[in-house]
């Protein structure tokens, strides 16, 4: 059912900003999961972000006035216009990104930024709010980058509506809270009418609280239960890559962090060399002024090219770390994505937990009846209030049935987009590693080299003194 | 066998190397060896001599000392050649467990073969007769001298100095005058502070030379700790790309060897030589001290015998039976003051001399620590730009 985009060379090219007046008239809001595959290989939304301090808007009791302002350009066609500008509070953006983990379940979903538990005051500061933006700005890139998640629905009213973000929901939070309130009972007895399209969406604490619980409950028995439950994660490609995965992860951190030492050393190294540069200028010009013997001079003009080299080194290590910094984020980016992979299989636990737990009921359901049947046969003339139980859990059976069948399908839809999803982290990460070694090390070597060039000058200078050292 | 890579610009010294048909004298000082047990153990030294000078035995002799020895030496030419820079000794090591450890030895060795390869150049301290017993005694003779003058040597001169400062502190005191007694021609001044604000900046050029050859090692640290992770990496993801990552790996692990080499050519070449240098300054300053102590006692000596003579005079003129013995006081002073002046006369000439010596000295040797800094680290830098360079075309075909 889902198909997605595999070809994203996105990273390459980015939309041009062209100067086109801003259209007002939106395109009508289509669901996300149709046919949006318009031009796969056309280049991601570039975004852009300014902060404004904006004391006017929105006169709630959150003290959060930090506003977002997204001029953004696009040539995706779905996008209507190609430049347009929208005011966002960070509120807004945890919304788009619990509407995103909602809908797109299963996909390797890019972290929005961290609530802040600081003080008000704390919010108010240039440094907060210039962290907060850069944050923003990154995450909504991530999003821009994501071939599926750019083109839905979520993402291009957050970046294109005006106004406290909408968001309709095909079902909606308020109601379905209200719903789950009243069918308690109702679930409880097997006697619901839920809609099957609620197990879609999981369990979530506060509301669905009794499917929760039978939820528990079979988690429960899977682990410590003697009997395997019926339908259990097969797919061992999929196993394979998740144990794969994990290692990857420590891996990685474990690179992130060599990593920062190693930057550190560079950094140091220069500051040292820096230091000691400066050091033989002081004294150079001591030795200078002080001199009384011609070879003092000498002295200071070879502690002059020598002070001259180490600062010019110090320069060039820091350039290098600069570079250094820029291509092992990559790294930093990759680990970042192991959570959203995380959270995409849970995802899939979860489904699969639900399809468990409905199957259990739907066999239990389906035992009560058989009992009930054998019970009420052996009354001559049947048992009125026996065959009305009959009839009800029956209905029951019938509600649980589709309600299977969806959960099931939901299950395979999350699987399905495991699977590509994993396609696409191992394509594009074969891709942005090896160009982040490259990177790394065409710097390294263009670094040696002008390194190797100031002190090749100096050991020039001071060839005379080099009477066969070795 | 000449390990002595400084070569001596001044026209007055024996370059170390200079051929053999005039007269040389060449030492090394190699293979330090562990000896005793515990507490007592110590490190001994081979000091090998070669030479034509005639009151050597024979061409060539080794002996056998340790650090002790050295000092022995440096104390003994301190005492007598007062105006002359005595070449420096590397310090004694405060913490205990270094003091065995390969690199401590071998800087200690080289400062050692430094040490007497200086004295064997110098015009004056070559021809001394400490030298020759250190170059030339049996280990038992050296031991004993060296034992016979650690009790006796400092504290008879010290006690005298004692004295003769309370004597001169009393007459000062008695004569109302509190005059300070401290040379102070232009000159000299300009002298004594250029060694003081040298020193500092030394010091502080040293302890920069020093953090940088740590900043070396810790770099090569972290690269080597880099490749490892980042092979373990390359086997976690496997096909080209763990390829990939396994050849940055083994290159990083490769290059931080040479880091490590680097960062010990740097302590031995740039940095031990500055702290060398600064070694050099200190002896200066104790020879600073030698001469004020000199002119003091000249000053005084000068002082003491104009108010014999005045004394003298009256004496003569009172015709007092007191003249004989006075006079000959007056003489035996006299003589003695003449003395002091001869002697502090003798330090302000050979300081000057040795203030241009050591200058040509330092110029030669800090241009070869630069030198070796320079080369060291372009050699380096081009092993690593080769390394990286060469690595390239191998990620090239890992992303094909």
């Amino acid at each position: 059912m889902m198909g997605h985009d595999q070809d994203s060379t996105d990273e390459d090219s980015h939309s041009q900003m062209e100067n086109l007046a801003l259209n007002d008239n939106f395109p009508p809001l289509q669901s996300s999961f149709n046919g949006a595959f318009q031009n796969p290989l056309s280049p991601p939304p570039e975004i852009s972000t300014t902060a404004i301090d904006d004391s006017s808007a929105e006169t709630l009791t959150q003290s959060n006035q930090n506003n977002i302002q997204n001029p953004n350009s696009t040539n995706l066609p779905e996008f209507e216009s190609t430049e347009f500008s929208v005011k966002r509070r960070f509120r807004e953006v945890v919304t788009l990104s619990e509407r995103l983990s909602e809908t797109f379940r299963g996909y390797f979903i890019p972290l929005r930024p961290d609530k802040s538990i600081m003080e008000s005051q704390m919010m108010q500061t240039n440094d907060f709010v210039e962290q907060r933006r850069v944050a923003i700005e990154k995450y909504l890139k991530k999003l821009a980058a994501h071939p599926v998640i750019r083109k839905s629905d979520e993402f291009k009213v957050f970046l294109q509506v005006e106004g406290r973000l909408p968001l309709v929901k095909t079902t909606d939070v308020a109601s379905r809270m209200l719903d789950g309130v009243v069918k308690l009972p109702g679930q409880l007895m097997g006697e619901s009418t839920v809609a099957p399209e609620e197990v879609v969406q999981p369990a979530r604490s506060g509301r669905d609280l009794f499917r929760l619980f039978k939820e528990l409950r079979q988690a429960v028995s899977n682990d410590w239960g003697g009997v395997k439950p019926t339908i259990v994660e097969e797919d061992k490609e999929f196993l394979e890559k998740k144990e794969k995965l994990n290692d990857l992860e420590l891996q990685l951190s474990n690179v992130s962090q060599q990593a920062e030492m190693l930057v550190k050393a560079q950094q140091d190294i220069g500051e040292t060399m820096g230091e000691l540069g400066l050091v033989f200028v002081k004294m150079t010009k001591f030795e200078f002024e002080e001199a009384l013997y011609e070879c003092q001079r000498t002295r200071a003009a070879d502690m002059k090219n020598m002070a001259t080299a180490a600062v010019k080194a110090s320069r060039l290590y820091r350039e290098l770390n600069s570079q250094t910094v820029k291509h092992l984020d990559k790294l930093h980016d990759y680990l970042g994505m192991m959570l959203s992979v995380d959270n995409a299989f849970t995802d899939r636990s979860n489904a699969l937990l639900t399809v468990q737990t409905l199957v259990s009921e739907l066999s239990s359901l389906e035992s009560r009846v058989e009992k009930l049947e054998v019970a009420s046969s052996k009354i001559f003339g049947g048992d009125k209030s026996r065959m009305r139980k009959i009839e009800e859990l029956k209905e029951a059976i019938k509600a649980t049935e589709d309600a299977r069948c969806c959960a099931v399908k939901e299950y395979e839809r999350i699987k399905e987009n495991n699977r590509s999803e994993l396609a696409r982290l191992d394509k594009e990460r074969q891709a942005d590693f090896l160009s982040m070694l490259k990177g790394f090390v065409v710097n390294q070597a263009g670094f040696a080299e002008k390194m190797a060039s100031v002190w090749e000058k100096v050991a020039e200078e001071t060839k005379e003194y080099g009477n066969g050292v070795s | 066998m000449q390990q002595n890579q400084r070569s001596s610009s001044s026209g007055s010294s024996q370059s170390p190397r200079s051929p053999q048909s005039q007269p040389f004298l060449s030492v090394s000082v190699s293979d330090p060896v562990k000896l005793g047990n515990g507490v007592q153990a110590y490190i001994s030294y081979r000091v090998f001599t070669k030479t034509n000078l005639p009151d050597y035995q024979g061409p060539e002799k080794i002996v056998i000392r340790r650090y002790n020895d050295f000092v022995w030496l440096r104390d003994r030419l301190f005492e007598r050649y007062k105006g002359i820079f005595i070449p420096p000794l590397p310090e004694k090591s405060a913490v205990e467990k270094f003091r065995f450890s390969a690199e401590f030895i071998e800087m200690r060795r080289q400062g050692l073969d430094l040490f007497v390869n200086r004295i064997a150049s110098h015009p004056e301290l070559r021809l001394s007769d400490d030298l020759r017993l250190f170059l030339q005694a049996d280990e038992e003779t050296m031991e004993r001298v060296r034992a016979q003058d650690l009790g006796i040597f400092k504290k008879p001169s010290d006690l005298m100095q004692i004295f003769k400062d309370m004597q001169s502190k009393v007459s000062d005191v008695v004569l109302g005058k509190e005059k300070p007694v401290e040379e102070s021609t232009p000159e000299y001044e300009k002298m004594k502070r250029y060694i003081f604000e040298l020193e500092e900046h030394l010091g502080e050029a040293q302890k920069h030379a020093f953090r940088l050859v740590k900043r070396q090692r810790e770099l090569g640290q972290s690269l080597s700790d880099f490749g490892k992770a980042v092979k373990l990496l390359g086997a976690c993801e496997g096909d080209s790309l763990g390829k990939a990552f396994a050849e940055l790996g083994t290159k990083s692990e490769e290059l931080s060897i040479k880091l490590q080499a680097e960062a010990h050519h740097l302590l031995m070449s740039f940095e031990e030589p500055l702290k060398d240098y600064v070694r050099a300054v200190q002896s200066i300053k104790a020879t600073i001290a030698e001469r004020a102590t000199a002119f003091k006692q000249h000053c005084e000596l000068s002082e003491t015998v104009k108010l014999k003579e005045i004394n003298l005079d009256k004496l003569m003129l009172t015709r007092s039976d007191k003249y004989g013995d006075a006079e000959a006081e007056y003489r035996e002073l006299k003589a003695e003051s003449e003395e002091a002046t001869r002697r502090f006369e003798t330090i302000v000439r050979l300081m000057n001399e040795e203030m241009v010596r050591f200058q040509e000295q330092k110029t030669a040797d800090m241009g070869v620590a630069f030198h070796e800094f320079a080369k060291g680290q372009a050699h380096l830098a081009n092993s690593f730009a080769g390394a990286w360079r060469g690595l390239l075309p191998k990620l090239e075909a890992c992303s094909s």
